[in-house]
């Protein structure tokens, strides 16, 4: 069993769901995207939780020039794909109340993407890894410009030609390590091999690769495009870029980028990691101004986004772990407040925080399902969010203090916005809008009490998960850390 | 030799079957004499070749690769031009035959062991063309793409002509060994006559791919020919032009490539720059076609410039990518043209409603034609890239970087138009050839995105 049937039946289940008509489409994605799910449980249930690449695969791709089709799973690719797999399912039940045109190609697009993206968090050859990273990028452009707002087209270009333009100079940057690479090979293991390449080369690559991961977190000063497409593109189109796409973002950073060019990122950690810490406070601000709610989610996005940079680039077991551990939960939280926000924008078809008011009256199990998602992105102890901001507080702690008061405290602050505006919209009197809220039901139940759930279980009980990731994670460090005491 | 041969005898045969009003049997008897060509040349795959003719010709690999992708665009080209030449006039079997000549031509300019071969090579090509840019004969602007690619073709011709005759001089042969052996023999005392002769090479050549700032025939040209015409230019030509290009380079000049390789790393940038910018301000589609090809001969010009073992597999990738997506690009454009009677970017508004397939094929073109992966035009850019960063050109390739991502605006444009913009329209209707030819296209675009393994290890 290789990981070759996880990647490829998404691209088959894209393909066959380009068949069904209108109607039929939207429960044969979710049939397809569950069967995906259980394919991963059933990887899960036969991983080894150690430091080695499971259920690799090498092909021959184009051997002339040394490109394989190579991919595997360790525990950090693990974790990325069980985020990529619970989530698909459950973005694909978000839409259940909406209709789409052509609906057979919006479900297509979505699982084509999913492909993509499970490509990019098991490639172990440069070029695989770019395609996938590119094969991602497609299918959403033509989400979010086909399903999107009134101003789709000139914000999805934005958000195109960024994400573009930086994967081109990762291309550049891995063709790079490719020529200097002594057996000419796309291979990573040959890439991270100590000597390939010089402190001089490895600052470079560093860049090449750091503006491709930073356009995609986004980290600041690139996160220009990030607002606009999320408040732009469809529901589940921005669900799938917050939820899953910008973790590729962070899986490149601890996968390629660091082991790549550890003498690199030890020359210039210190401004990436203050830029995180920038977009950390900035995020923040510019959330607790807006007025919008599926915008002010996508400021918050920034600082939590910042964060989990912050923290991998203070590079200390721990807050790896953390990083791994906040991928998951922000990518369950953040689905579930654009769902969130989904819900109230296509019910009373305003966003305006101010204009609400009340909800919790007219819908009580909408309301708990909100303050339950709303807590755990504050992260209140006993919830997801917590053990890795923890954890990620932590290692940015290690680097300097200063850093981590300004980024702690700006946490505090994000408790403060996040909790307005559940105030705001849920609390108080009903209005003439609001009063006539519906409580949510059917598709809508089950994924807010599933994301519930994930919430308070993986806040309570984190440790299988911590546990999946702990021995690749531990072994990675120590491994960039030797090559870091070597120049010393 | 018997591609070349079978080239050359079956547009007489057409022009016969012209004269006696055989119309309908033109299409199909074009098709099968490329296809026995396109047989015959396969055929001399790997069978050690040697320079015949004393000298003269050399049917290796490079010009079998190149001989049949040349031979295969054409076919598919010669299916677009079903119904199409007969609406400009009556006498079609003259279009087939011109266009058979001008073929004939790119088959010596890809075989060409000898610097008379490739004037000659090119002429024969050239002259066609004239003819075929002015096929129009009651159109202004047919007639004016005419005239211009003339003047400019033959001040073009006589630049190579006088490199081929500098070269002569101090080299004393036309021959591509013996000038390589003076080259070898020579290191560093060489007649400046010579370095002349190959400074106008360049410059005669460059004319011809339409390289800046070489180029001003070309959106004029590309603009006032008929459609199908230019598409045969801009792709068939423009890969005979590098196939000529290279083939002369590597056989020749590789031993002084110090001298020349800053020169074209000039004309290679600034031809970027050039025809991608130009091309952003285009309202029409085809003009905008027109000044991304210059770009791409840009891109080409990489093999060039990274001049090694693998140039010639860069090339033969990019070009293919390239005309394959150029050919479905044109192609849809005939069809929205004369539904439309424009060529704007708004005659492209809405048809992903009534022409989904449409729309899907020339939206996978430019996506290829943009260098997106999983597209046959990303493997074509990865080999160029890959070649110039092996020479150490990383300052090149940035700047092709920045070109990329200036050639989405103008790619995208198009789909932007096709699927986001609504107009009302009318169903159009895609004749079978039309179907075929762009559904086959898309799909071997996709198939060399996806699986380049097959086509990328011929030479």
């Amino acid at each position: 069993m290789t990981v070759s049937i996880l990647i490829f039946l998404p691209v088959i289940s894209a393909l066959a769901v380009l068949l069904f008509k209108n109607g039929a489409t939207k429960h044969a994605a979710l049939a397809f995207s569950v069967a995906e799910l259980a394919l991963a449980a059933i990887f899960l249930s036969r991983f080894v939780p150690d430091a080695s690449i499971q259920f690799a695969v090498v092909a021959p791709w184009i051997p002339k020039l040394g490109i394989y089709f190579s991919a595997g799973i360790d525990g950090i690719s693990m974790i990325m794909i069980l985020l990529t797999n619970v989530l698909v399912p459950l973005i694909i039940l978000t839409t259940y109340k909406h209709e789409y045109k052509n609906a057979n190609a919006f479900y297509a697009l979505i699982l084509f993407m999913q492909a993509g993206m499970l490509v990019v968090f098991t490639a172990l050859d440069g070029f695989l890894f770019y395609v996938g990273w590119e094969a991602a990028l497609i299918p959403i452009y033509f989400i979010c410009s086909l399903w999107g707002g009134v101003n789709r087209i000139k914000v999805t270009i934005k958000f195109f030609i960024y994400t573009f333009s930086g994967s081109l100079f990762m291309l550049v940057g891995i063709i790079y390590l490719y020529l200097l690479s002594p057996s000419k090979t796309f291979d990573l293991s040959a890439f991270t091999t100590t000597g390939v390449v010089d402190a001089h080369h490895q600052a470079w690559v560093f860049w090449a690769f750091f503006l491709a991961f930073a356009i995609k977190m986004p980290l600041f000063p690139f996160h220009t495009w990030q607002p606009d497409t999320y408040t732009e593109a469809p529901a589940a189109g921005t669900m799938m870029l917050s939820g899953i796409m910008l973790k590729m973002g962070i899986y490149g950073v601890i996968r390629w980028l660091i082991p790549i060019a550890p003498l690199g990122f030890q020359k210039y950690e210190g401004i990436v990691i203050v830029l995180a810490v920038i977009g950390i406070v900035y995020g923040s601000i510019i959330a607790f101004t807006q007025k919008d709610g599926k915008r002010l989610v996508a400021y918050s996005s920034i600082a939590h986004v910042g964060l989990i940079a912050a923290g991998i680039f203070g590079w200390t077991t721990m807050g790896l772990q953390g990083a791994m551990f906040q991928m998951l939960s922000h990518g369950i939280n953040v689905v579930g407040l654009f769902f969130i926000w989904d819900i109230i924008s296509s019910r009373l078809n305003t966003r305006e925080v101010n204009e609400l008011g009340g909800i919790a009256k007219v819908a009580p199990k909408f309301a708990i399902a909100f303050l339950i998602i709303v807590l755990g992105t504050v992260a209140l102890p006993l919830t997801n969010g917590f053990i890795g901001e923890f954890m990620l507080l932590n290692s940015v702690f290690r680097y300097n203090v200063l850093l981590v008061v300004s980024a702690g405290s700006t946490m505090i602050f994000g408790a403060v916005y996040m909790l307005r505006m559940y105030k705001k919209v849920m609390q108080g009197e009903t209005n003439a809008l609001t009063a006539v809220f519906a409580d949510i039901s059917g598709s809508e139940k089950l994924v807010l009490g599933i994301i519930c759930a994930l919430v308070i279980i993986m806040g309570i009980y984190p440790q299988p998960i911590l546990h999946i990731s702990e021995a690749a994670v531990n072994n990675l460090v120590q491994t960039v850390n030797n090559k870091f005491v070597q120049v010393k | 030799m018997s591609t070349l041969i079978i080239i050359s005898i079956l547009p007489i045969i057409l022009l016969y079957i012209g004269l006696y009003k055989g119309q309908k049997a033109l299409l199909p008897v074009t098709i099968i004499g490329l296809l026995v060509a396109l047989g015959f040349g396969i055929s001399q795959w790997n069978n050690n070749a040697q320079p015949i003719y004393h000298g003269m010709m050399l049917f290796d690999n490079f010009s079998v690769v190149f001989s049949s992708v040349t031979i295969i665009s054409t076919i598919l080209i010669v299916f677009l031009s079903k119904d199409y030449f007969e609406k400009i006039s009556s006498h079609i079997a003259e279009y087939y035959a011109i266009i058979l000549f001008s073929l004939a031509g790119i088959i010596v300019m890809v075989s060409f062991y000898n610097l008379t071969m490739l004037f000659i090579g090119i002429e024969i090509m050239s002259v066609s063309l004239y003819i075929l840019a002015g096929i129009k004969k009651s159109d202004f602007a047919s007639n004016e793409a005419a005239l211009k690619y003339f003047l400019m073709g033959a001040f073009s011709t006589g630049f190579l002509l006088f490199g081929i005759t500098l070269i002569y001089g101090a080299s004393g042969s036309f021959n591509l060994e013996a000038i390589r052996n003076f080259v070898v023999e020579h290191p560093h005392n060489i007649d400046p006559m010579f370095y002349t002769g190959v400074l106008l090479i360049i410059v005669g050549l460059c004319f011809k791919v339409g390289a800046a700032p070489f180029h001003f025939w070309t959106p004029d040209v590309y603009e006032g020919s008929p459609t199908l015409i230019t598409a045969f230019m801009s792709t068939v030509v423009k890969t005979a032009g590098f196939a000529a290009f290279l083939r002369l380079f590597t056989a020749c000049f590789a031993p002084i490539s110090d001298f020349w390789v800053p020169v074209l790393l000039v004309i290679t940038v600034i031809t970027l720059f050039i025809g991608n910018i130009t091309a952003l301000y285009q309202q029409s589609f085809k003009r905008m076609l027109a000044f991304s090809s210059i770009s791409h001969a840009g891109y080409l010009l990489f093999a060039v410039v990274a001049l090694g073992a693998s140039s010639a597999n860069s090339v033969f990738v990019y070009a293919t990518a390239y005309s394959i997506a150029s050919i479905i690009a044109f192609g849809a454009l005939i069809l929205v043209q004369q539904q439309s009677g424009s060529d704007n970017f708004e005659s492209f508004n809405g048809l992903s409603k009534k022409n989904p397939f449409l729309a899907l094929v020339l939206t996978i073109a430019m996506l290829s034609l943009a260098g997106i992966p999983l597209t046959a035009g990303f493997i074509g850019k990865f080999f160029m890239f890959t070649g110039a960063l092996n020479k150490y050109q990383v300052v090149l390739v940035i700047l092709a970087v920045i070109n990329a991502i200036i050639s989405i605006f103008y790619y995208f444009r198009v789909i932007i138009a096709m699927y986001f913009n609504d107009a009302d329209r009318a169903e159009l209707v895609i004749p079978v050839y039309y179907k075929f030819v762009l559904g086959l296209s898309a799909i071997a675009t996709i198939l060399i995105g996806i699986y380049p393994g097959f086509i990328s290890g011929l030479i």
